[in-house]
């Protein structure tokens, strides 16, 4: 899949925005105080960056306001309400556990709403069948426990943040590796795809000379070769290197620590795009 | 709405003959042709007369070489478009209701004054049936030229879609597929007619109907000059018997020769 730069920082963004204001809130209903109520106010705007990455991924964005109407159907929908939802409930709640109007357990509604519009985004890209690598429940639970570790390192953190980026590390490698599984044991090959049963099938002669939307979005296979690498490097700097520093030197700043890991989750996320292979590259010969 | 209708009676669709398509792409343009005319946005070209052309087609012709493990490869045209898939994915992922399936007679459609160009619908479509146009910024695709198989305006024989109606091979049928006794139907049935990628779940109205078996070569030979046409082996080529031996010596034999 076309690995869109503003499907990267959109699911990044705000993937880190709502574990940051998850766990703001969490801090908040646990006591009130200036500092919680200053973080809450700053995941909850890093989150609406991040959600705003995605309307530039629309190419007729005037229709944008449309996605509220089929949350009955759509995973796209259902997010784009959770994602209103939790940004208008959460300084509503933040507002009334933090003048004492409401208890501090209020804050559970607002932060199950962070988890759920994490799922939602997740679901959007976990629905497709056409993408074996994608069709897994591994997704969600990697873009929910990266989100979780991120933002407490987001809101300074450090040993919860520990605790969520072991079971990342091992998440990531489950996507990955039982990615690799799922493409390869896939029931769909050229064989299915044109119904040819009688012989070994390849693509003889194109449909078109020139380039077409289907393989610039769907048949993107120029980094696949850089796939291993980046594996490496986006584990290194989103696990790895992070845990280590918490561990070996509490002393360092936590952002310098956040930064790192930002950068390892950027670099997953192209992977998780660049990566995937969609069925229809079957057609054209190509995985 | 996003939400499949229930299974109507009638499926519209269209039977392609992989036996007898001869890959002539007359059904591509005839079918840019009505459809950048008619219905919707026009389709894109961009950059026609450069260097990387590129555009929207809703109707696109492969062609495939199936090597079968004894005797020779067979060359197979592939005319491919939506299929109008009874479980179509296409349609729940939408989030904005452009893309829709018609309760009455099964075609997928979009309502282009809906569609904000996600392309969620494309990413969901194992056949690449989607291609969203990079002028309009919306999603196009096949609408089994609806705006021709109602259109009372059109003599009776013009209201099929625009591909069946131009393909010279006769290799594209346009029918109910819902009713078992329809022409198309009876084809289906009478050929073995298939479902493209049927593991994706999607159940396509639109069948396939596979190449016929090739004739096989007769294991022994049946011509009897056969043998003695037989092309000659190499020691028989340097040297050369009988007549042809008494000309290669005597050609050798002129000025220029050996």
């Amino acid at each position: 899949m076309h690995p869109a730069p503003s499907l990267i920082l959109f699911t990044t963004l705000s993937g880190l925005g709502l574990g940051g204001l998850a766990w703001a809130l969490f801090a908040l209903g646990a006591g009130p105080s200036h500092a919680a109520i200053m973080m809450v106010a700053f995941t909850w705007a890093l989150t609406g960056a991040g959600l705003m990455f995605s309307t530039a991924h629309l190419k007729n964005p005037k229709n944008a306001w449309r996605s509220f109407t089929q949350p009955g159907s759509s995973w796209l929908s259902r997010e784009a309400w959770l994602a209103v939802l939790t940004l208008a409930i959460a300084p509503l709640v933040s507002f009334a556990v933090a003048t004492g109007r409401l208890p501090g357990a209020a804050v559970a509604l607002p932060i199950v709403l962070c988890i759920l519009t994490v799922l939602a985004t997740a679901m959007i890209y976990t629905q497709l069948k056409t993408v074996p690598r994608w069709h897994t429940g591994w997704t969600p639970f990697l873009f929910v426990i990266l989100s979780l570790a991120g933002g407490a390192m987001l809101t300074g953190r450090s040993a919860d943040a520990i605790g969520l980026l072991l079971p990342a590390g091992a998440a990531l490698a489950a996507y990955w590796l039982s990615g690799d599984n799922r493409v390869r044991q896939s029931q769909s090959s050229m064989n299915t795809a044109t119904g040819l049963t009688h012989g070994t099938v390849r693509a003889f002669e194109m449909p078109h000379t020139g380039d077409n939307y289907l393989l610039k979005e769907m048949v993107h296979v120029v980094a696949r070769k850089h796939a291993r690498r980046l594996r490496y490097i986006g584990f290194g700097l989103a696990i790895l290197v992070p845990v280590l520093l918490l561990t070996l030197v509490p002393a360092l700043p936590i952002w310098l620590v956040l930064a790192v890991h930002l950068a390892g989750v950027l670099a997953t996320r192209w992977l998780f795009f660049a990566e995937a292979e969609h069925v229809v590259g079957l057609y054209y010969g190509k995985r | 709405m996003t939400q499949l209708p229930a299974p109507s009676n009638v499926k519209l669709g269209l039977v392609i003959d992989l036996d007898t398509c001869v890959g002539c792409h007359a059904c591509v343009t005839a079918c840019k042709g009505w459809n950048t005319e008619n219905y919707g946005a026009p389709l894109a070209d961009e950059d026609p007369y450069g260097a990387k052309p590129e555009g929207t087609f809703l109707n696109r012709i492969h062609s495939y070489e199936v090597q079968p493990e004894t005797g020779p490869a067979q060359l197979v045209h592939f005319p491919k478009s939506c299929l109008h898939c009874e479980d179509a994915p296409c349609v729940t992922v939408c989030p904005t209701g452009a893309s829709y399936k018609r309760a009455e007679d099964g075609v997928v459609l979009v309502n282009e004054k809906a569609c904000m160009g996600c392309g969620l619908c494309a990413w969901a479509c194992p056949y690449g049936a989607r291609e969203m146009d990079p002028s309009a910024g919306v999603m196009k695709k096949c609408t089994l030229c609806t705006d021709r198989i109602y259109n009372d305006n059109l003599p009776e024989e013009d209201r099929v879609p625009a591909c069946v109606r131009t393909c010279p091979a006769g290799a594209r049928h346009f029918g109910d597929l819902g009713d078992p006794d329809s022409a198309v139907s009876q084809l289906v049935e009478a050929r073995g007619g298939i479902d493209l990628m049927p593991e994706q779940g999607t159940k396509p109205v639109n069948k396939y109907l596979p190449p016929r078996a090739k004739d096989q070569a007769p294991e022994a030979p049946i011509d009897i000059l056969a043998p003695l046409l037989a092309p000659m082996t190499p020691g028989e080529t340097d040297t050369p018997k009988g007549f042809l031996g008494w000309l290669d010596r005597a050609l050798d034999s002129l000025p220029g020769g050996k």
